[in-house]
Formats: C-alpha cells, structure tokens, sequence
C-alpha cells in the first residue's frame, strides 16, 4: 500500500511530464488530416528526438542542482564534427560514431572539471566553455557543409520494420543504457544526493565529486549523441549560433516541463524526455491548426508560461509562508 | 594587513582591485600591439560602447544581487528598441514619448517576471526564459518577422552619439548617471539593502519584516527596464532596430556582473566591481577585433579568458 505511495510521489514529476505529452501529442493526432500513420510519428519522433537528447543531458546536470547553458554548443559541436568523420566505409563510420560521442563527453568532462577542481559556479563557467565549443564548431565548419555516411542516416531516422521510428529505438537505447544503469547505480544516487543536500551528503562521505563528475561526462555524452543525430538528419554540419543557444534554452524549458526540479534532487531524465516531446508537440500544433508561421513564437512561449504556471500550484498547498523560501 | 591601508582601499574588495588589474593588463598587451591603444580617443570610444552593457548590467547585478538571473535580456532590448522606433513613427506625440515608452514596455516585461519568481515562486530562470519567449513573438508579430522600417528618433541618436559635454560622448554620461543612481540605490537606501538581505536569506529578511516580494518584484522590474533602455541606446547608435539586436548581450551582461566579484549566488557584490567587469568584456572584445582575430578564434579566447579569470578570483570557498 505505502510502497506504490512512494514511488508515485518519486515519479510525480516524470508522470506530470507523461501526461502532459500525451494529452498535446493526442490533440496534435486527431486534428492531423492523416491520422497517427508510421510517416507521421517518424517525422514527430525525428524532431523530438534532437531536443530530447540535449533535454536529457541538461536532466542528468540540473539533477545535482547544476546547471549546463553549454549542452546546445556542444550539440552543435558534435554536429560539425559529425560532418567530417562519420564518413566512409563502414570501419570508418564507426570510428567517426565513437570519436564524435568521445568528444561529446570530452566537453562534459571539461565542465564537470571546472565545476568540481575549479569550483566555479555552474552557470558561468558553461557559459564560457559554450563560447569554447561554438569556436571549435567555427573553427571545423567555417560554413555549412560536410557529409554523413547517408546508409547510417537513413537508417537512424527511417522506421524499423516499417512501423515503429528508428530514432525511438535508438533513443530508448540511450535509456537503457546511459540513464538507468546510471540512475540505478551509487554514482546515481549520489548524483541525486549530492543534488537535494550537497553538504550533508559531502558529510555523510557520498562521492559527490565523483557523480557530479559523472552527470557532466555523461551529459556531454547526451549532448554528443544529440548532434550525431542531427547530422544524420540533415546530413551536413552547421555552426549556428541560434540553433546552440536556442537547444540549450529549450533543453531548459524540457526538463521543467518534464517534472525535473531546478533546485536538483528531484526527477529523471525520462521526464526531461517526455518534457522535449511536449515542447516539441507544441510547434507542430500549430502546423495541424494552420496557425500563421509569424504568430508561432508568440504561442509557444505562451504554452511555455502557462506550463510551467501550472507548477507553481503547489504554492496553493503550502501552510506556512517560510515554506515559500526553500 | 587591511587595517593598514588608507581610505578606498580598506574597503575594496579583492575581486573588484583583481578586475581593475585585469584592464591595465589588457591595455598594456593592447599597447604592445598598437599604440592607438593607450590614445583619449580610442579609450572614449570603447566606453562609449561599453556604456550600452553598462546599462544592461546594472539591471542585471540587481536580480544577481537577489540570487536570481534574467534571460530576458536579449527580447526586452529588442522590444525596448522596436517599441521606441514604432512609436516615434506617431507623429509629435509619440516622438516625444519614444523613450519612455520603450522603457515602458521593459518595465511592464520585468514586472511580470518579477511577479512569476516573487509570487508565483518559479524559478527564475524559468520564468525569464518563457518572457523571453513570449517578447520575441510579440516582435515576430508586430515585425513580421523583417526588420522594422520605422528609424530611431532625433533624441535617441543624441542620446547614443550626441557630445553635450566637449569631448564625452553622451552615452558615457547615460550610464554615468545610470551608475550614480545605482550606486545611491544600493548603498543608500533601504531598498538596496532589502536586496543585499534577500540575496543572503531569503528567509531571515522575511522574518526581519521586508517586504521580500515586492523588493524582488521591483528589482526584476527595474532590470527589465534598464534592459530596454539599453535597447532604445543600441537603436539610436546604430539609428534603427533590428531582429536579434540583443542577442549578443545577454552572456556578456552576466559574464560582466560576474568577473566583477557580484556572487551568482546572491548577496555579495559591488557596483564598481560591475563597471570593471563591463570595461573588462568590452576591452577585451575590441582588442580581439582589432587584432583581426576571426569569429572563432574570438570565441574561444573570449571563452578562454573569462575561466581563467574566473579561476583566479571567482572560486567558491571548499565544501568542508
């Protein structure tokens, strides 16, 4: 009885992000003119896929109340690398793959060292470790360009047996094997310990250097993997400044929408999944109801408000106001 | 040790004297490379620029100050600016009130982020990012999504390049008096030190009988007017206003509060540090364009630079 009380109240904020996926993405269908058809969800998965990517590698820092701005350039990053390395023969795509998610979890790494050795505030410090990646991604595409083996391409963001949209699989595969092995691990819970009390879980001899190292590694890893994803989807290399910095805002906005709390300790990367579907749906929503293009930044960032004013009905609960201050 | 030194200087902090330092050795690598560095000229000109980051900045410390952030700065400038042209396309009437109405519009923008972290309690970040959102369609909208034609007015180009005093571009007097103002606000008045107090504890300012929300929510509103008057400057100095114009403010406006020795976390900071940290980002930008650095290069070193000093003063005690 109290055992599944526990573990709804854990997942509140995963399930929060569930439904209000599905109630978007359920409107988003039924006012379709096609209909929920393989073509339809692979286009939807395709989109939503690259948000969800850098969406879990922002959860996997904001977990240990962390914060990375510098996930959209390494997502953008990893894009321009892509486009000269995962080429060629099969060996060599292979190769090109593990040396793009190698440099992804580099710049993690990087972040997890300045913040954890160089005692940097997180904010600030992956601000300027973003600007770092957005020169290294000028410096390797100065203008778009490049290739990506197109087989791998295809084949990533195709169907899998005609139906169901590879890009899903290969993301339930990062599920599997990045997040739940880590979550379930004592690195992860050290993550999250290190996230709700870091000075009492410091005292209580918790690696908490070690995991947030871990999340920041791991979360360039996510972020590496994302711009993997988007070369294989637009088969070229593009350093855009917007494209960084708007992934890395959105990235933000997932992973709230996904029940993962800013203050860190509270979440999971799977809500932060379910949070980049959502703002994805909210875009195409505006397609289905044929909403004039000019009026769909102003819409999104209204859903944008609205959701995440819905949070704050928890004030409504509190009985004392100096619980307004934690 | 401290006790020792006379005047300004027992009371300066590390941070700020480490900033100032940091600018003298930038003129001086800049002297090495060009003497135009260390000429009247060339050092007018980069206050002048710098004094529309200063502007922003100042509203910036202020929410930094209460150990919350604002990303609402790049679509507040923006709208600041378009709202300032549009309304000087009016007639007489809107010629006049350009400016405080781009202000306005700022202000109302801040009031409702303040009313989101100060009431509704969501986190900052948040709060500012969708604002941020919902300003950009509102300018996408009004836009359609071009650059507007309408140009700025007589008094915003005067204000950005006029000279009243020989010799000093009006703009550098702007965020003079912009700074004057800050600097009496947050040493000499109760409000100022109502933002010091909630910076430190939230909490214990509460129970000391501030009203915390409303200083909160006056402080965003305050930062989200300075961001559009920094956006009707811009459009006066470059004589229109343009998507995306201030884009390319929101980091440095942080990086500026923050090499300035304001901590991120609220609650510590001097408003000198800031215009140390807004002359440090400027110089530092400039010299790296006047070396013909490409845009990369740019980055990078820019990025370089600020984790080196960051490294050297801005570290947070050990957790021990």
């Amino acid at each position: 009885m109290t055992e599944w009380r526990y573990w709804l109240n854990e997942q509140r904020g995963t399930l929060m992000g569930l439904a209000i996926f599905v109630i978007m993405f359920a409107v988003y269908i039924v006012n379709h003119p096609a209909g929920l058809t393989a073509n339809v969800a692979q286009t939807a998965a395709n989109k939503g896929v690259l948000l969800a990517f850098v969406a879990m590698a922002q959860a996997m820092v904001v977990i240990t109340a962390g914060i990375d701005l510098s996930v959209g350039m390494i997502f953008v990053l990893t894009n321009c690398l892509a486009s000269w390395i995962v080429v060629g023969t099969p060996m060599q795509t292979t190769f090109g793959v593990f040396g793009v998610l190698l440099a992804g979890a580099l710049c993690g790494a990087i972040n997890g060292l300045l913040v954890i050795k160089g005692r940097l505030q997180p904010i600030v410090a992956t601000i300027a470790t973003g600007a770092i990646y957005f020169g290294i991604a000028l410096l390797l595409r100065p203008f778009p360009g490049g290739a990506v083996n197109e087989d791998l391409g295809d084949a990533m963001t195709g169907q899998f047996f005609g139906i169901i949209p590879s890009s899903l699989i290969v993301l339930l595969g990062a599920v599997l094997l990045v997040w739940l092995p880590f979550s379930r691990s004592e690195t992860g819970r050290a993550a999250y310990a290190a996230g709700s009390a870091e000075a009492a879980a410091f005292m209580s001899g918790v690696p908490i250097r070690r995991a947030k190292l871990a999340a920041y590694i791991l979360a360039g890893l996510l972020a590496g993997m994302g711009g993997l994803f988007l070369t294989f989807f637009t088969y070229t290399g593009e350093a855009a400044y917007a494209s960084g910095s708007g992934y890395t805002l959105w990235s933000i906005a997932a992973v709230v929408l996904g029940g993962v709390s800013l203050y860190g300790g509270r979440g999971s990367a799977i809500g932060a999944i379910f949070g980049a579907f959502a703002a994805r749906t909210t875009g195409d929503m505006l397609f289905v109801f044929d909403v004039d293009p000019l009026w769909q930044p102003l819409l999104q960032g209204i859903v944008l408000l609205i959701a995440i004013s819905i949070g704050a009905v928890g004030l409504l609960r509190v009985r004392n106001r100096l619980d307004w201050f934690l | 040790m401290r006790a020792r030194l006379s005047g300004p200087f027992r009371r300066a902090d590390p941070a700020v004297l480490t900033a100032f330092c940091c600018i003298l050795l930038l003129l001086f690598l800049g002297s090495l490379y060009s003497s135009n560095f260390l000429s009247l000229e060339y050092l007018l000109q980069q206050l002048k620029v710098a004094s529309f980051l200063g502007v922003i900045a100042a509203g910036m410390m202020l929410v930094i100050l209460l150990g919350h952030i604002d990303l609402s700065v790049p679509w507040l400038m923006t709208m600041g600016a378009m709202m300032a042209c549009a309304a000087a396309g009016m007639g007489v009437t809107g010629m006049v009130l350009a400016i405080p109405f781009g202000i306005l519009c700022g202000v109302l923008f801040g009031l409702l982020n303040g009313f989101g972290v100060a009431y509704l309690r969501i986190p900052s970040m948040i709060v500012t990012l969708a604002t941020n959102v919902v300003a950009q369609g509102l300018m996408v909208l009004y836009t359609g999504g071009f650059s507007p034609q309408d140009s700025a007015t007589a008094a915003m180009r005067w204000l950005a390049t006029g000279v009243i005093v020989p010799g000093v571009p009006n703009a550098i007097l702007v965020w003079a008096t912009v700074s004057a103002a800050m600097v009496f606000l947050l040493a000499r008045t109760t409000f100022g030190r109502s933002i010091y107090g909630i910076g430190n504890s939230e909490r214990a300012a509460y129970l000391s009988g501030i009203n915390t929300r409303r200083v909160v929510m006056i402080a965003f509103a305050v930062s989200g007017g300075l961001s559009a008057f920094g956006g009707v400057l811009l459009a006066g100095y470059a004589s229109k206003a343009a998507q995306a114009m201030g884009d390319s403010y929101l980091l440095p406006s942080i990086a500026a509060v923050v090499l300035g020795g304001t901590s991120i976390l609220g609650g510590r900071g001097s408003y000198l540090g800031t215009v140390a940290g807004v002359i440090l980002i400027t110089l530092l930008q400039s010299i790296l364009s006047v070396m013909q650095m490409p845009e990369a290069g740019r980055q990078i070193v820019y990025g370089i630079i600020i984790i080196a000093m960051l490294l050297l003063y801005g570290r947070s005690p050990a957790n021990r």
